[in-house]
């Protein structure tokens, strides 16, 4: 199925957050995830189901003032 | 020292961490800044280039507490969602909230704040509202959780000062138990000496360290003023007067005409 990650559409055959990110190489990283404009806690992402058309935003730290 | 939401802070500058040179450059200011506090904030991830993970390691190398904030956010919504993004990956409940209502200026958008302040609040974070030097919005975010106020110095990296001088001491005298940090506007360290005479608790600056021709020595300059002016502040600066008055003994001057 294909979701919007962080504005680009991605063809996944994820259906749950956790194993998304894997798939998309997040695995390790230290991000922060919502879904649909809602936070999902790192602890929730494997019970977060996906479906199609679903917007993941993916954000990590950055510069900042 | 410094106190704000139960921690002690040894430094009364407090340092953004965007737009310099080079990530040496950034920790090369942090360090000659003195700062014990620095900001931070989320964006996009790329998973190619993982940009944000090295960045995040620069920081926590630098030993300073992160203050995350929520800038680019235009609603209550993508504030607090930003801001619950953020203690998850800084793991800290600080949060400098901002909810910008115009893009020219970045003016807060106070009523957004307000808002953003009091959900932020009962979930446990604590709030420091980037603001205006408006009484009833200040008192509103007070009453909303907040214990900590950063009203702005003039629009963020305009470098323009304090634009209402007397606002901001109409502030400070009406809060005077309140920890007020100067955020946003500030240019040269003039300026921050200034905030800190008028017994302002600390500043935040980032453009004027991170565009400067010499990050690394205008953030050393900052740290001087920031002291300076807290020296000039607890030793109670004189008070203006509109004619001149003579500072050599009058008594005692020949006449010699």
């Amino acid at each position: 199925m294909k979701i919007l990650v962080n504005g680009t559409w991605c063809e996944t055959t994820a259906t749950y957050l956790a194993s998304a990110l894997e798939e998309l190489g997040y695995g390790g990283s230290t991000v922060a995830t919502a879904l649909n404009g809602e936070f999902v806690p790192a602890i929730s992402r494997c019970a977060a189901p996906l479906a199609e058309g679903d917007r993941l935003e993916i954000l990590a730290p950055m510069q900042g003032g | 020292m410094l106190r704000v939401y139960d921690t002690e802070l040894r430094s009364r500058l407090m340092l953004g961490t965007s737009r310099y040179p080079s990530p040496a450059v950034l920790a090369e200011a942090v360090k000659a800044s003195r700062a014990r506090v620095v900001t931070v904030s989320l964006r996009r991830e790329s998973s190619g280039e993982r940009a944000g993970q090295g960045f995040w390691s620069l920081v926590r190398d630098l030993g300073v507490r992160v203050l995350p904030n929520t800038a680019g956010c235009h609603s209550v919504k993508e504030a607090v969602t930003t801001a619950q993004m953020a203690r998850e990956v800084f793991g800290t409940s600080w949060i400098k909230l901002e909810v910008i209502g115009e893009d020219d200026t970045l003016h807060p958008d106070v009523f957004g704040l307000v808002e953003a302040a009091r959900i932020l609040s009962g979930e446990g974070f604590e709030v420091f509202p980037y603001t205006t030097e408006d009484l009833v919005v200040a008192d509103k975010l007070l009453v909303a959780g907040c214990r900590v106020l950063m009203p702005w110095g003039a629009p963020i990296g305009s470098g323009r000062g304090l634009n209402n001088v007397f606002g901001l001491k109409a502030l400070r005298a009406h809060f005077p138990d309140v920890p007020l940090v100067i955020d946003a506007g500030i240019g040269v360290p003039s300026h921050a000496a200034q905030a800190m005479e008028l017994g302002f608790d600390a500043v935040l600056i980032n453009t004027a360290v991170a565009q400067a021709a010499n990050p690394v020595r205008m953030a050393e300059a900052f740290a001087q003023a920031v002291e300076a002016g807290r020296a000039a502040r607890k030793a109670g600066p004189m008070e203006p007067r509109d004619l001149a008055v003579p500072s050599t003994p009058v008594i005692g001057t020949a006449i010699l005409r």
